[in-house]
This record gives C-alpha cells, sequence and structure tokens, in this order.
C-alpha cells in the first residue's frame, strides 16, 4: 500500500464485490466446488429449459413406457412423454417454486425476527407465541390442511403454485423467524447498534446496516438447508397429489406418475429404473445445497478453529 | 505417581529451553514463540509481563504441556519435575493437570459452570483424580476458602457461582486450583477483570497461599504495579522473546533494556489541571433506575466545563455507565434534568433532534463491540459524516481521510474491517468516528481499561491533542487512578450511585479525604514492591483501632 500525495487526495476505490468472491472463492475445498457445480448446472437446465429440453414439457411424443434410446434419452413415461425433457422443465418448476418460498420465508421471518429481538416488548411476546403455536404443528400435515382448504378458491385452482408458495412461505418463515431472532439477540446488544441508536439513526438503518450483515452467515446456510427442506415437502406434496398438478412437470409428481415400475427391472444401459431418475435429481441437488452449506458454515463460523 | 511429593523449597519444579511455538492464521503458521528458558523452583512466582501479543499466555500454556486450538509448539523442551510434557501423552498429562499443575483464568465468571455449586466444582478434581473422598475433599475446600478470606467459608460453597461477587468468584477459583495441593499453578490475569478495591484482597490471598504450601507459580499480567506485588522474579516478553529477566527488586530499580524503560515510563503521564466556569453540561440532581426500585443513580450532580476532562471514577455498580446512559437519554433519569449548554436536554433519546445528538458523543470501552465488525474504516467514520453534515461520495472520503490522519492513522486503513486492526488502531478509529460528528462532548466510556499499557498512552495523549485543536469536552468514565492522574482536570467520584466528591484534580488525589475516596486511592497498586504488605499491615492496624 503506498501513500498517495497529500495534495492530490482522491482516496482509493473501495475493494469490489468480485475481488472478494474471487478470494473467498479461491479457498474452497473439493466437496464444495463439487456442490457449486452441480447447483449451476441445475440453474442453467431451470432457466434454460426450453432450449436445451429436446421435447416440449406436455408433449406426447411417442409410445407409453419406451426404454432408453438415442431419440428418448430416458425413456418415456406412462403416456408417451419424453422423462429426459420433463426432468429438465421439473427442475424449473420444482427449483423455481422452492427458490420463490424459501426467499418470501426469508423476507417475512427474518425481518420480523430482527425486528422483534431490536423492540422487544409486546410486540417480541405476541409474535414469538404466534410462532410457537405454528411450530407445534408439523409442516406436511398443516399444509395438507391448508391446501385442502384453500385449494377450493378459484384464483388457486388457476394458479396451483402460488398457494403452495404462500403456504410452504409462511410455515417455513417460523422457523426462519426463531433462528434470526436468536442469532440478531447477540448483535442487538452490541455497542454498535447502541451507538447508532444514539447517532439517530432510523430502524430500516439499524436492521439493514447494522443487524443484518452480522447475523448473514447463519442466515445464508439456513438459506440453502431450508431451500432444500422446502423443495423436499413440494416433491412429497406433489408425489402425494396436491401439490403441483399435471401436465405441469415436477419430479415429486413424475415419482408419483412413474412409481409402478419400480417393479420392472430397468433394461438397457444405463440400468436404472424410471423412478429413480427424478428420485436422484432431487437427491443430488439436495446434497450438492449441503455440500455448499457446510462450506459456507464451515468459513463462516469458529469451527476451522478446532482441528 | 512415583516422584517424591516432599516439597523443598528451591528445588527446580519446571524447567523450559528454547521453546518455540507456532500459531495458524488462515493456514499460514507463524512463529508466536521464538526461543524462551525459564526455569522455576519451589514457593517462587515469576511474572510474566509484556503487552497482548507478547506470547504471555502462550508461555503460560505451554508450561502446562498445552498448546491452545490454532497453535503448535514445534521445539524446544518442557521439562515438568523430571517429566518430559511435550512426550508424555495425553492420558499422562491429563492425570497432572488439575492435580500437580493448575490454571486459573482472567475470567472466572466463564470459567465456572453456572449450573453447580462451588464446593462441586471446587472438590472435582481431587475426587476425579482420587486424591481425596469427597468428605475429605468438601473439608478441605471450606479450610481454602477460610485461608483466602472467603465470608462464610463454611456455606459459601453451597451457592452458585452467579451468587457471588466477581472477587469471591475469583478467589474460589484459586481455591479450586489449591485443592489438589499442585506445584505449579499458572494465573494468567486473574485480577484484570477486577476493581481495584477487590483487587487488593485477591491479590493478597493468592499470594498468602502461595506462600503457605511452597507452590510455585507463574503470574501472567499487563499490569506492573500488580507484578510488583506478586511476583520474585519478573519476565518481561516482546513479541515472542525475552527482553530481560530479573529478582524483581532489580529490575523495577534498574531495568536495563529501553524497551523495559518505556513501560516503566508509562506510568507518569500527567496533566496540568485548568479549571474553568463554562459549563456545557450540568446533571442536576438526577435519579435513574432499570425498572426497578433500587435506584442505580441517587441525587446526582455533575458538571462538565467547555474544553475540559472530567474523570468519573468509581468501582464497577457505582453508576459510572448509568450516568453515561441518562445522559446520552439512553437511560431517560426518573428525576432531575441534565441541562446542555444551559437549556434542558430531552430526557429521552427519541425527543432529542439530530443536531442535539451531534453535539454529544460517545466512545465506548471495547472497539470489538463498538466498531461494525462488518463494515469498512470507510463506511464506519463516513457515516456521521453523511448522516449529520450531508457530505458524499468523494467529499466524504476525503474527510475520513483527513480524520484518519489526525488520529495518527492514513488513508491506507480505508477500506480495511475493524478485524484487520490492532486493538489500538480500532479505538483509534472509535474516536474518528466520534470525532467526525464535530461534537461539543465525548463521553469516553472506560476507552483505555482494555488497552496495554503502553497503547493506553498513546490514546490518552492522542484525546488531550485532539482536546486542544477542537476545545471538545470529555466525560471520562473510568476505574483507573492512573489515567485519572493523566489527564483530568476534575474528578468525581462515585460509589453506590452517589456522588462522593466532585472538584478539581489536585483537591480530590490529596488529603483531607472522604473515607470512600482513601479507600479507592489505596487500593490503587503502586511500583513498589512492599506497597501491598504496607497497605494490609496499615488497614489491619486501622481495623483493630476501630
Amino acid at each position: 500500500m503506498t501513500a498517495q500525495a497529500p495534495d492530490i487526495r482522491s482516496v482509493r476505490a473501495r475493494r469490489t464485490f468480485w475481488e472478494n468472491a474471487k478470494r473467498t472463492l479461491a479457498s474452497a475445498p473439493f466437496s464444495a466446488w463439487f456442490g457449486m457445480v452441480i447447483i449451476l448446472i441445475y440453474a442453467i437446465c431451470a432457466i434454460f429449459a426450453p432450449w436445451i429440453a429436446p421435447y416440449g414439457e406436455a408433449d406426447v411424443v411417442g409410445k407409453a413406457y419406451l426404454p432408453a434410446s438415442a431419440e428418448f434419452w430416458l425413456g418415456t413415461d406412462q403416456i408417451g412423454r419424453d422423462l429426459f425433457s420433463r426432468l429438465i422443465y421439473g427442475a424449473r418448476n420444482t427449483i423455481g417454486i422452492a427458490l420463490i418460498t424459501t426467499m418470501l420465508s426469508f423476507l417475512v421471518g427474518g425481518t420480523l425476527g430482527v425486528l422483534t429481538a431490536l423492540m422487544r416488548g409486546w410486540l417480541d411476546q405476541g409474535v414469538s407465541r404466534i410462532v410457537d403455536a405454528f411450530l407445534a404443528i408439523p409442516v406436511l400435515i398443516f399444509s395438507l390442511m391448508l391446501l385442502a382448504v384453500f385449494g377450493k378458491v378459484q384464483f388457486f385452482m388457476e394458479h396451483r403454485w402460488v398457494l403452495l408458495v404462500i403456504i410452504l412461505g409462511l410455515l417455513d418463515s417460523t422457523r426462519v423467524f426463531r433462528l434470526a431472532r436468536a442469532t440478531a439477540m447477540n448483535v442487538v446488544v452490541m455497542d454498535y447498534v447502541e451507538s447508532a441508536k444514539l447517532r439517530g439513526e432510523n430502524m430500516r438503518w439499524i436492521i439493514f446496516r447494522e443487524v443484518l450483515p452480522n447475523i448473514l452467515p447463519p442466515l445464508i446456510t439456513e438459506f440453502g438447508l431450508r431451500f432444500c427442506f422446502v423443495f423436499l415437502t413440494i416433491s412429497a406434496l406433489s408425489f402425494l397429489g396436491v401439490g403441483m398438478q399435471p401436465p405441469t412437470a415436477d419430479w415429486g409428481s413424475m415419482l408419483a406418475e412413474n412409481k409402478t415400475l419400480i417393479n420392472f427391472p430397468a433394461v438397457g444401459f444405463p440400468w436404472i429404473r424410471k423412478p429413480f431418475y427424478p428420485a436422484i435429481a432431487i437427491a443430488l441437488l439436495t446434497v450438492a445445497i449441503n455440500f455448499v452449506v457446510d462450506w459456507v458454515l464451515h468459513k463462516t463460523s469458529g469451527l476451522r478453529d478446532e482441528h | 505417581m512415583s516422584t517424591d511429593n516432599k516439597r523443598v523449597k528451591g528445588e527446580t519444579v519446571l524447567e523450559i529451553r528454547d521453546l518455540k511455538i507456532e500459531g495458524n492464521s488462515d493456514g499460514v503458521w507463524h512463529p508466536i514463540v521464538k526461543g524462551v528458558d525459564v526455569t522455576l523452583k519451589r514457593g517462587e512466582v515469576l511474572g510474566l509481563i509484556g503487552e497482548s501479543g507478547a506470547g504471555k499466555s502462550t508461555i503460560g500454556l505451554a508450561a502446562m504441556g498445552f498448546a491452545r486450538p490454532g497453535c503448535r509448539i514445534v521445539g524446544g523442551t518442557i521439562m515438568f519435575d523430571g517429566i518430559d510434557l511435550r512426550k508424555a501423552s495425553e492420558a499422562q498429562k491429563r492425570d497432572l493437570w488439575g492435580s500437580r499443575i493448575a490454571y486459573v483464568a482472567q475470567s472466572a465468571a466463564a470459567a465456572f459452570n453456572p449450573a453447580h455449586t462451588l464446593i462441586d466444582q471446587t472438590v472435582e478434581t481431587a475426587v476425579r483424580h482420587g486424591i481425596m473422598t469427597r468428605e475429605q475433599a468438601e473439608a478441605d475446600a471450606r479450610d481454602l476458602y477460610k485461608r483466602l478470606q472467603l465470608p462464610k467459608p463454611d456455606t459459601i460453597g453451597d451457592r452458585f457461582p452467579h451468587q457471588v461477587s466477581g472477587g469471591q468468584l475469583q478467589r474460589a477459583m484459586t481455591a479450586m486450583a489449591m485443592a489438589c495441593r499442585p506445584d505449579l499453578i499458572i494465573f494468567d490475569e486473574p485480577t484484570t477483570a477486577l476493581d481495584v478495591t477487590t483487587q487488593v484482597e485477591v491479590l493478597a490471598a493468592m499470594r498468602d497461599i502461595v506462600e503457605q504450601f511452597n507452590t510455585a507459580a507463574i503470574y501472567i499480567t499487563h499490569d506492573l504495579a500488580v507484578v510488583a506485588q506478586m511476583a520474585d522474579r519478573i519476565m518481561v516478553l516482546l513479541r515472542g522473546k525475552e527482553v530481560e529477566q530479573a529478582p524483581t527488586r532489580q529490575m523495577l530499580k534498574q531495568p536495563t533494556q529501553d524497551y523495559t524503560k518505556t513501560l516503566w515510563a508509562v506510568r507518569k503521564l500527567a496533566k496540568e489541571e485548568s479549571i474553568s466556569d463554562d459549563i456545557a453540561l450540568r446533571v442536576h440532581n438526577v435519579d435513574a433506575s432499570y425498572g426497578g426500585m433500587v435506584k442505580v443513580l441517587d441525587n446526582v450532580t455533575v458538571q462538565l466545563p467547555r474544553g475540559r476532562t472530567v474523570a468519573v471514577v468509581g468501582e464497577s455498580g457505582s453508576g459510572k455507565s448509568t450516568l453515561a446512559r441518562a445522559i446520552t437519554g439512553l437511560l431517560p433519569p426518573m428525576k432531575g434534568e441534565v441541562y446542555f449548554n444551559g437549556k434542558p436536554l430531552p430526557k429521552a433519546l427519541k425527543d432529542r433532534d439530530k443536531d442535539t445528538l451531534r453535539r454529544i458523543q460517545m466512545i465506548y470501552q471495547s472497539a470489538d463491540t463498538s466498531l461494525n465488525p462488518r463494515q469498512t474504516i470507510r463506511d464506519l467514520i463516513g457515516r456521521p459524516i453523511e448522516f449529520y453534515h450531508g457530505i458524499k461520495g468523494a467529499a466524504c472520503d476525503r474527510a475520513v481521510a483527513e480524520l484518519l490522519d489526525a488520529i495518527e492513522l492514513n488513508e491506507s486503513y480505508i477500506d480495511r474491517l475493524p478485524g484487520e486492526l490492532s486493538g489500538g488502531q480500532k479505538q483509534r478509529i472509535s474516536i474518528a468516528r466520534a470525532l467526525a460528528a464535530k461534537p461539543e462532548i465525548i463521553i469516553c466510556d472506560e476507552v483505555t481499561s482494555a488497552l496495554d499499557q503502553i497503547v493506553q498512552e498513546e490514546i490518552l495523549t492522542l484525546l488531550m491533542k485532539l482536546q486542544k485543536e477542537t476545545n471538545v469536552s470529555y466525560l471520562f468514565i473510568t476505574h483507573d487512578i492512573a489515567t485519572v492522574r493523566a489527564i483530568s482536570d476534575e474528578i468525581v467520584v462515585m460509589h453506590q450511585g452517589k456522588v462522593v466528591q466532585q472538584g478539581p484534580k489536585t483537591k480530590v488525589l490529596n488529603p483531607p479525604y472522604p473515607a470512600y475516596t482513601e479507600l479507592l486511592l489505596s487500593s490503587v497498586p503502586e511500583m513498589d514492591p512492599d506497597w501491598l504488605t504496607n497497605l494490609l499491615a496499615k488497614r489491619a492496624k486501622g481495623k483493630v483501632k476501630a
């Protein structure tokens, strides 16, 4: 670092986001790289599905239950749709909805969590007790009930994914709220928060500039894990037939549609029974996210100091 | 254990040769301790002194054959009573730890398990190592409590850690360390977190018990006056190397090395007092409490003249920090007024306008908690400039760079995060942040107590320089009388929420004293190895008379 001539007084620019990102990525272990590559592939599939997939999402292109071939890479499903294409579209639907859901839960849960930690008092008591009540009910059963109740509303019948996002997002936000509040509790007692209050800063500055950056590492890891859970839940609901509705491609419902094939041996390369393809897609993404989350957790917590 | 447990005074119990330790930061190993020799005989107390980062604690732990996570011992030998601790197995070391080598940590509050009573924790090692039965151990613990002059030694053991005071807890921890009558005790800054009045008792108790049992001890501290009372021999460390080593009296009288001389000179910083009648801030008959019945501030009146420094002294719990909270509006007073430039301030923080807030700034004890670790220096110092003065972008950056010059750093620091700075530098940033608002009053809450003495002096000198340049008033909250001597014009002595005395420095620091001021002043350790002995003798005499 060289001192600049005093008469110019131009101050060196900030270290950019990309410089920081490059430094961080350079230190990532293999498992994290593996996870990131897998996630990247999924993301590309999800975003560019119409261009990548050889056939349309709901097009019947061949006979039912065709085995894997050069024409249909993974074969066809029970009414003759291309399984490979549906897997790719499934990435778009499942991941997209899970992502929106997780973001909604973090927006609601995170903001409320930090706010209650800052304000304490009756707001904290009220919100916390409501959240406790919600946490006492198993998510899957509760969401089944809510889907049954609101599924009859005209708007939701046309846009089922909106209902899924709202229900799962709000149910999940209770868990995010708990974490955000607990971590924010440790930060709001810090002198720098008091210092910002003394300066006369408003609530928005204190939440987003003083508190949030300091609880971000646990929240980011939680985001990854919650995303996994949300998308497993969506798959589970779809498997049960109350999530995404046909003909929309979704890994959970694809699993359900092809489940009878589990009884038949796989024919030819790659010798994997059809119901396993969507299952593998689900499992692989979950594992990949966990790898990345592990690395982030390791980097941001004191864990690395223990041999 | 096969070794003879007779305690012969003068027999060598610990011998460390050419100790080398490395620490890991971000995957790179750096030397922390670079070849240090330590020899310790039974009944001898060795004082290790030096700034933070000198390797004092690391050496202390190495004397137990232990390296903290992230550290490794790479060279040298550690012989404890004929056992090579570097070659000893984990099981062997576990056998020694607690029973023959004990460790007393800085924060007793953090070292005790809050879920168990004191006596359970005191006897645990002795019982676990099979040295005594539980009944014997408990009787012995009560005996130790008595020797350490804990109140109600027969029943205090049944209390939980939160039910005794900090000083008592520190003594209980010493009892815990003594439970197995170890050959070697390592005291790692055991009184740093205590008030001076409490410190005297703890020091006396520790010195006594070490003498009674002929225990060898390593006493780690950065407080020279304390080490002068405790140690027979002093070793000065600087960046992992020994600077010099000598018997205490000789070391105090004639240090040979320049570094040691600078350490000794620190305590001589002083300022001519000057009195002013131009009152910037007046706290008038203020009562305050944290929601309960107990008044934390009781009818407190304090005046702060413009451009001067008023030091508020007292032990913890005396209401010093609460006074700061009442002035800043964080804790609105129940009674009384705070006048600022002659006009009453709105009591609650939210009723004050931006310009009033700007004029009263605060600097905290720990820069680690008062600087947001996720904001760069540019943001930390730039924010008040932007917020109060509306200066943005490049002009704001220039102002930040000017402030960095004022606090004797330079603009190359502008993009660093607080974690990349040393303790003293961080505190400078806190000062710059307060200055950025162009305040009339800065409340300094124990701003130097977390720093090394050399750094303390630098910070105090900087504060005085800035006062001259900007005519800002300081309300300086501290428990350290040396600091008070160094920088104050007036002194306020507080005790249990009341003002005992307010007046010019020379008047408060010289007799006649009110009783509490005398107790407080006499408890401040001096660089005289006989100070503690004399003080105890004087106090014992006083008690007999009374």
